[in-house]
């Protein structure tokens, strides 16, 4: 299954982030997913919710998930046009010499992090 | 309070590196990796096993199997004489250059080629980076050349193109010619080898770019 080995992939990722940043705690990740690059998005956060209770870094962390819509590019006319449902041939010129423009990305955006020497979130101590 | 830190990374960004390091390692062993990528019974045990035999006494060959639980394909490996290990994936779909290296590390230390069997499967394994030298791809003739066209990211990551049971081409409409030109629309570097692992037609030609590969590796 392909979003097992993705989530690890993430958190292996986080984990460096985390070490060169001094972040104790992940409280939200955000993907940015293509909406071609045959990842499936339901399947993602289940395998998430599974694993970010295995990891102190991660736990409870929730994953936010940016949909980028696919766009492709006619190299023969210029016309750019979205990817699903038109595919490879071109509907302004029925090229077939046309590329991905944007839509296959796999990207960590960002994260919402606790850094070390923060006050606990937890409440004692912290900010109402 | 929690602070937002933007990142920007692929997420294969750390298995690349990892790639890349093991890479390095490897060379200094002296171990030529190539990963081997198909769908499910296109016949990527059938090609090793011919080439084992044929390249006997030319080049040392090992072989890590890949699968998600079984280990029938080293048991066959075995057979030959040949060094074989067998990697369980758990249900992962690809090998990552962290699985390899582990993998790798039950293999004698000792100069050649290694072929990775990866798992059957013509996406997952096309995204990561094994760490291998060489990505070679298996497409057999019973699948159909409009393959490129379906799966095109394991074309662009592929140095070679193997087209196996060529002698199965009387009994289906599959176009060797359409097959390599849509393979080398994708990427024109690609080196196509038409071949039968079971009557041995073409077979020379691909032993002779892996020892060649091999040696242009070796001596860069
Ligand atoms: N006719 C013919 N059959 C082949 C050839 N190569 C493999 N096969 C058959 O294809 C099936 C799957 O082969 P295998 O090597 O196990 O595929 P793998 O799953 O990719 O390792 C087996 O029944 C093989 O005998 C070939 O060149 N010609
Ligand atoms: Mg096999
Ligand atoms: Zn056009």
């Amino acid at each position: 299954m392909h979003e097992l080995g993705i989530v690890k992939h993430v958190i292996k990722t986080l984990e460096e982030v985390a070490a060169e940043n001094d972040v104790r705690r992940i409280g939200s990740v955000t993907l940015r997913i293509g909406e071609v690059s045959g990842v499936v998005v339901e399947q993602l956060v289940d395998c998430w919710n599974y694993f970010r209770e295995k990891n102190a870094l991660v736990r409870g962390a929730e994953l936010k998930v940016e949909l980028v819509e696919a766009l492709t590019r006619c190299t023969e006319c210029e016309t750019v046009y979205k990817t699903v449902p038109q595919g490879k041939i071109c509907p302004n010129c029925g090229s077939g010499s046309t590329y991905l423009l944007v839509g296959n990305e796999f990207s960590i955006k960002e994260i919402e992090a606790e850094l070390n020497g923060d006050p606990p979130a937890d409440g004692q101590g912290g900010r109402s | 309070m929690l602070k937002v830190i933007e990142l920007k990374r692929t997420v294969t960004d750390s298995n690349d590196r990892d790639a890349a390091l093991l890479r390095g390692e490897l060379k200094e062993r002296g171990i030529f990796l190539i990963n081997l990528m198909s769908a499910p019974g296109s016949g990527k045990t059938t090609l090793l096993s011919r080439t084992i035999t044929d390249l006997a006494g030319e080049a040392a060959i090992g072989v890590m199997e890949a699968d998600i639980a079984s280990d029938v394909d080293a048991a066959r490996i075995k057979a030959l004489g040949a060094e074989s290990i067998q990697v369980h994936t758990d249900g992962m779909c690809h090998m990552d250059a962290g699985m390899t290296r582990a993998g790798l590390e039950g293999m004698e230390d000792r100069p050649g080629i290694v072929f990775l069997e990866n798992i059957g499967n013509l996406i997952c394994p096309a995204e990561f980076d094994t760490g291998a030298h060489k990505n070679v791809m298996i497409l057999s003739v019973p699948e159909g050349d409009d393959k490129p066209l379906k799966y095109p990211l394991m074309f662009t990551k592929s140095d070679a193109l193997v087209i196996t049971k060529t002698d199965t081409l009387p009994y289906f409409d599959f176009d060797i010619e359409k097959a390599a030109s849509r393979a080398k629309a994708l990427n024109p570097d690609i080196a196509v080898f038409p071949v039968s692992a079971k009557t041995g037609e073409g077979m020379r030609a691909w032993e002779d770019w892996l020892i060649s590969s091999r040696g242009e590796w070796n001596d860069a």
